[in-house]
């Protein structure tokens, strides 16, 4: 199983502490609005909503370095245009190591 | 260059953000959660450069580009390349920046954007790829295609499937025919089935590598060429 860090961040600011932790305020604010964003709509069967939701964590999970996360999200943005939950557990479980990554570096 | 950018993640605005001040002769004047306010802001400003996203809700990046009266400049930015395509249509469009934007890529944007305002060259995606194109048969039609553009080559019985940015083409041919007319510096045969765009790898995992949406499998005796034509840490 993958963790997050920190690389990517610190590839961007080159140092710049200051811009680390506003960066890491915004995810610690954008991500789980946008996960509640995501449950919602995936309990309301609103895939389509739910797709475009996974298309914007999918680029979190890219800023944390979780390469298998991301190419996990592709997929299951894909499946979920046509219907298809069949990844759903599987992104969960992202979703959730994510989170503690969140709470983490609060 | 006076420029703005258009998100709706903060997150990707202040990546966007903290790029910008790597390149002197860039400076952001506003930032925007959507496409509605940039329209206002455009209203009463003149800006040189809009970074733009594809995915937005309410108004999209290309219904935004679509209202512009006199667009500016413009660089997309997006996590999905399936938009990429578009931006041949539309001349102002100088680059377009795949999520998570990586410091080198977008060093390489600024390149493409002072040479655009130098040169006067505003479509600097044609630009670039004026010379590196192959031309193929389908239904008697010459269909030109850039080198930049084609993520895969897959062998299907006496046909060969190209995959590019957006479109998948059908022609009756052979890998070893396509590959011969193919620049080495840009594209390997990984399977033989698959001949692939490598500077379009998103990751290797095991023994397939990511294209676009596509997992292609990496044959045991091609992976060592694979790993040595790549800029390993």
């Amino acid at each position: 199983m993958e963790h997050p860090n920190l690389d990517y961040i610190k590839e961007i600011s080159g140092g710049n502490e200051e811009f680390e932790k506003k960066f890491l305020n915004i995810i610690q604010t954008e991500f789980p609005k946008e996960k509640d964003e995501y449950m919602e709509n995936l309990e309301s069967q609103n895939l389509d909503e739910s797709a475009k939701i996974v298309h914007k964590i999918k680029h979190k999970l890219g800023i944390l370095g979780l390469q298998e996360g991301y190419r996990l999200a592709i997929k299951y943005e894909e499946d979920l245009k046509y219907g298809d939950t069949k990844l759903q557990g599987q992104f969960h479980e992202v979703l959730k190591t994510v989170e503690q990554f969140v709470l983490k570096i609060a | 260059m006076r420029s703005i950018i258009v998100d709706d993640e903060a997150s990707a605005r202040a990546i966007v953000k903290e790029l910008c001040k790597t390149i002197p002769e860039m400076e952001v004047r506003a930032e925007f959660p959507n496409a509605v306010e940039a329209l206002k802001f455009l209203k009463d400003n003149q800006v040189d450069l809009i970074f733009l996203d594809i995915h937005m809700p309410k108004l999209t990046g290309i219904d935004f580009i679509e209202t512009l009266q006199n667009p500016p400049k413009i660089v997309l930015t997006t996590s999905d390349k399936d938009f990429a395509i578009e931006a041949y249509e539309y001349p102002f469009i100088v680059d377009y920046l795949v999520k998570p934007i990586s410091p080198e890529r977008f060093q390489k944007c600024a390149f493409k954007l002072n040479s655009a305002s130098n040169g006067g060259a505003s479509n600097l995606l044609k630009e670039e790829d004026a010379e590196d194109d192959l031309y193929i048969n389908i239904d008697r039609r010459l269909i030109k295609l850039k080198f930049s553009d084609i993520l895969l080559i897959e062998a299907k019985g006496d046909y060969i499937e190209i995959q590019t940015l957006g479109k998948r083409y059908r022609v009756h041919s052979t890998l070893k025919k396509i590959k011969d007319k193919l620049p080495e510096s840009r594209f390997l045969q990984i399977h033989r089935s698959f001949i692939i765009n490598f500077t379009q790898i998103i990751d290797i995992q095991d023994n397939s590598v990511l294209i676009e949406k596509s997992v292609i499998p990496i044959s045991r005796s091609n992976r060592p060429e694979l790993m040595q034509r790549l800029n390993l840490l």
